[in-house]
């Protein structure tokens, strides 16, 4: 059925490129583009910054061995082509020779292996270069990363935001771990990407101005581009519609995704999200009282009306996703159990786990929540589970640091709670399942979930290069979690991208705005 | 010399109160569960248990709390409001950078409110029953009582997207070039609609103080003498009533200063200004201790400034206060 349904995309998205090329336009040179980020850019160094909002200007800024176009397939970025040996332990990239930083300086392979320096020295995902024991530098334009084991990940980490080069010759200057306070990280940045910084002004505004030497011939087309910050989801919805705003993406309030919908010239799209990969479920912590049964776990499923929460809660602006992978994502496989909402059964689960139910109920459980955007969902679990004779007690958080503490100690029964895949399962999924990260602070395995045969097929999966046979252990990994609940899976966030029908060529690829836009352009 | 010794004592009692506003503010901070090293986290999109480890350490986050509160105090000492956990800056640096831009939007909408709420005030005064009076009754019942993310709203749909005059977030426009003068007018165009918002909640009660004051004033002995004196109805309002309904009003504006920041976190935040307010705001959900107790160290000099200039104003309108009784 997925593949029939994806040979369909297939289809559907070739008619709609052909009709897209009949009236094609030539991309047209110059303009400012107005986008718009959500928040305060902490960082605009994205080597040492990871997240969705240094993402976008960073990946303007700094380039990135790869790059990858919407169907998950590596291209050419500064690596003009690349090799992983046989045994999968040597992975080498050979540079584009023209690519210069901002202030004229060639880059070469010194910078690429200063800069996997600094990513594992700062960078919050070690899984990325966690394998990468050392990197050669053989001459100016080759770089050889050297792994203790195959690590079929990295290709994504070598991609978007995730592996962003910087010179040395500018953040060499301090040890490695201390780049993250570095002051070049907020002023005069130094990068090779399409753009260059203008000027930041944090609270206000990040502009960024064409770099005339970029190494792509011809790009980026935009003269400028200025990222404004606008923080109130109400403000940037009215900035789209007169017009103030081109583009924006991470818009996710399905009353506002609804109303921009409506509005004539703007497209408001869920494409580009995939290797983000949000994902919002229902956690359940496996170590504590009656849900340490996995007959009460899938009881608790079963009376969760999924459709309720998509079509109701979620206006229908969200998927549904089954399983810890996006499903974007190629290693996705939705034919697991879906649990469809079944109070009989609930009940039946609940009696042969020895909780009779006595004056109308079994037993109380609490449920968390870490931002008031979810409170809905968990006053709906609440009801829900009431029906099943489940007392369900909705424990608010003042603010997401006390939620963090309480999931990263393991301090609760249920929580709503939201996790991306980042790239490659290795990054972002394995971390919630596996029994090495059991309860080490928020988005681990705050479940204390265990399991000996998915520890087994996640390690497999992370060195196994053949991709046939990796995505055969990621499904049974996913047959196994959605039948073992240690989270249930309800839906990937409604993140979508707006753009008005000035703007040609949006990035919409799987990494969506934490892409380079030299390919972005604007019509008359 | 007694004046200076007031001043001395003064300034004593000042200190001792922003220190225990420091140190109350920082233990309260303390005291909440999880810290910053998760907020950054979350702006990550999550973290190794390493780094995690690693931020505490290098922000001084794993130490007692006596040696983390006793190191902030000394940096205080020497004016060192520390840095800013979570924006990699001075804190001194963030809110002077932040300061223009709220001062700009609540001086404005104060003098506005003043200006208008006290003329409000007197016309309605003059005439406790006509239709004007009413108007502005309701005109201040409505502006007190409707929450300002509301009236932003739709100052915002009725003015940035119905008709197209106002632009929607942010204090200037990046994309126009142009001299001094193009750039003060845009930025007046951004203040115009945060401006109506913010004022709208002060000119309420400055008219309708104005008016109880100048009812009041205008049932007095002085002001029946005036009037059996033969002075216009004019001339009895605004040179002799007037001046003595003012200093409730002056009080009132004085204290209104201590709203600077609170007053206009929410206004801020409707319009994205990139002021002070929306600097707190973030910084309390960041949990950034720097950020949060430098902003109060600030508000609380704030309110002491604007406390002294009360004081100075009362004494223009009302030679009996500070004299020598």
């Amino acid at each position: 059925m997925r593949t029939l349904f994806k040979g369909l995309m297939t289809a559907t998205a070739l008619a709609s490129m052909m009709a897209t090329s009949a009236i094609a336009e030539e991309p047209k040179q110059g303009g400012t583009l107005v986008t718009v980020l959500g928040t305060n850019v902490r960082n605009l160094n994205s080597a040492v910054q990871s997240g969705i909002v240094t993402g976008f200007p960073g990946a303007q800024l700094f380039a990135s061995p790869l790059r990858y176009d919407e169907d998950w397939t590596p291209q050419p970025y500064l690596a003009e082509s690349w090799e992983v040996s046989e045994d999968g332990l040597k992975v080498t990239l050979n540079l584009v020779k023209n690519a210069k930083f901002h202030d004229g300086t060639p880059l070469t392979s010194k910078d690429v292996a200063f800069s996997v320096d600094v990513i594992k020295a700062n960078h919050p995902f070690k899984a990325m270069f966690a394998p990468v024991t050392s990197v050669d530098t053989p001459d100016d334009h080759t770089v050889v990363l050297n792994l203790e084991k195959p690590h079929p990940a990295l290709m994504l980490a070598m991609s978007g935001q995730l592996m962003s080069i910087i010179p040395q010759h500018i953040y060499g200057d301090v040890p490695v771990d201390e780049v993250k306070t570095h002051p070049r990280n907020n002023e005069n940045v130094v990068g090779s990407g399409p753009f260059k910084l203008a000027e930041f002004v944090n609270g206000q505004h990040v502009i960024l101005e064409r770099f005339d030497d970029f190494f792509i011939e011809g790009r980026p087309y935009l003269d400028k581009v200025v990222m404004r910050i606008i923080p109130d989801p109400a403000a940037r919805a009215i900035a789209y519609e007169n017009g103030e705003i081109h583009m924006g993406a991470f818009e996710l309030l399905p009353r506002i995704v609804n109303r921009l919908k409506k509005v004539d010239n703007l497209t408001v799209t869920p494409e580009g999200y995939g290797a983000v990969g949000p994902l919002d479920w229902l956690a359940m912590n496996t170590q504590r009282g009656p849900l340490k049964d996995v007959r009460v776990r899938k009881a608790i499923a079963y009376a969760v009306d999924k459709n309720f929460i998509l079509k109701a809660l979620m206006q229908g602006t969200a998927v549904e996703s089954r399983t810890g992978i996006h499903p974007d994502s190629p290693f996705y496989k939705a034919d697991v159990e879906a649990y469809e909402v079944d109070l009989d059964k609930a009940n039946a689960l609940l009696d042969e786990a020895g909780y009779p139910m006595e004056g109308g109920s079994r037993f109380s459980l609490t449920i968390d929540f870490g931002w008031a955007d979810v409170k809905p969902q968990t006053e709906y679990v609440k009801a829900a589970l009431k029906k099943v004779g489940i007392d369900v007690e909705v424990r608010a958080s003042a603010d997401f640091p006390t939620w963090a503490k309480r999931m990263g100690e393991m301090d609760f029964d249920m929580s709503w709670d939201s996790v991306f895949n980042w790239g490659d399962p290795v990054i972002g999924v394995q971390r919630t399942y596996i029994s090495s990260n059991i309860g080490k602070g928020v988005w681990s395995n705050t479940q204390g979930y265990s399991n000996a045969r998915v520890d087994e097929l996640l390690e497999m999966a992370a060195v196994e290069t053949d991709s046939d046979k990796r995505k055969a252990l990621y499904d049974e990994f996913q047959t196994i979690i959605a039948d073992e609940l240690p989270v249930y899976h309800i839906n990937a966030l409604p993140y979508h991208t707006v753009y008005n029908d000035k703007v040609g060529n949006p990035p919409l690829g799987i990494w969506g705005t934490s892409t380079p836009i030299d390919m972005t352009y604007l019509k008359d | 010399m007694a004046f200076l010794q007031k001043f001395l004592i003064r300034t004593l009692y000042a200190v001792i109160l922003l220190a225990a506003v420091l140190v109350l503010n920082f233990s309260m901070m303390h005291l909440a569960p999880g810290d910053v090293a998760d907020t950054i986290s979350q702006s990550m999109g999550g973290a190794d248990e390493e780094v995690l480890a690693q931020i505490r350490a290098d922000y001084g986050l794993d130490q007692p709390f006596l040696v983390q509160l006793g190191r902030y105090m000394g940096n205080v000492l020497q004016f060192n409001l520390g840095y800013s956990f979570f924006y990699n800056a001075p804190v001194t640096e963030l809110i002077l950078d932040r300061l223009p831009a709220t001062l700009l939007l609540v001086f404005t909408a104060q003098l506005l409110a003043l200006g208008i709420g006290v003329v409000l005030g007197v016309i309605s005064a003059r005439r406790p029953n006509g239709i004007a009076s009413h108007f502005v009754t309701m005109l201040a019942l409505f502006g007190y009582s409707a929450p300002v993310f509301w009236t932003g709203i739709l100052l915002l749909i009725a003015f940035s997207l119905k008709i197209q005059w106002f632009p929607v977030a942010g204090m200037r426009d990046v994309t126009i070039e142009g001299g001094f003068f193009t750039h003060a007018l845009d930025v007046a165009r951004h203040l115009v609609l945060p401006v109506i918002t913010l004022g709208s909640l002060f000119l309420a009660l400055y008219s309708r103080l104005a008016r109880a004051t100048m009812m009041e004033v205008l049932g007095s002995d002085y002001v029946r003498t005036a009037k059996a004196k033969g002075l216009t109805e004019r001339e009895v309002v605004y040179k002799h009533a007037l001046k003595n309904s003012l200093s409730p009003v002056i009080t009132l504006a004085g204290l209104q200063f201590s709203a600077v920041i609170s007053g206009a976190v929410l206004v801020e935040a409707v319009f994205s200004w990139p002021g002070l307010g929306t600097l707190a705001f973030q910084s309390i959900i960041a949990r950034d201790t720097p950020t949060i107790l430098g902003i109060l160290f600030f508000s609380a000099l704030v309110v002491i400034a604007g406390n002294l200039l009360t004081d100075l104003a009362l004494r223009l309108v009302d030679p009996r206060v500070g004299g020598k009784r």
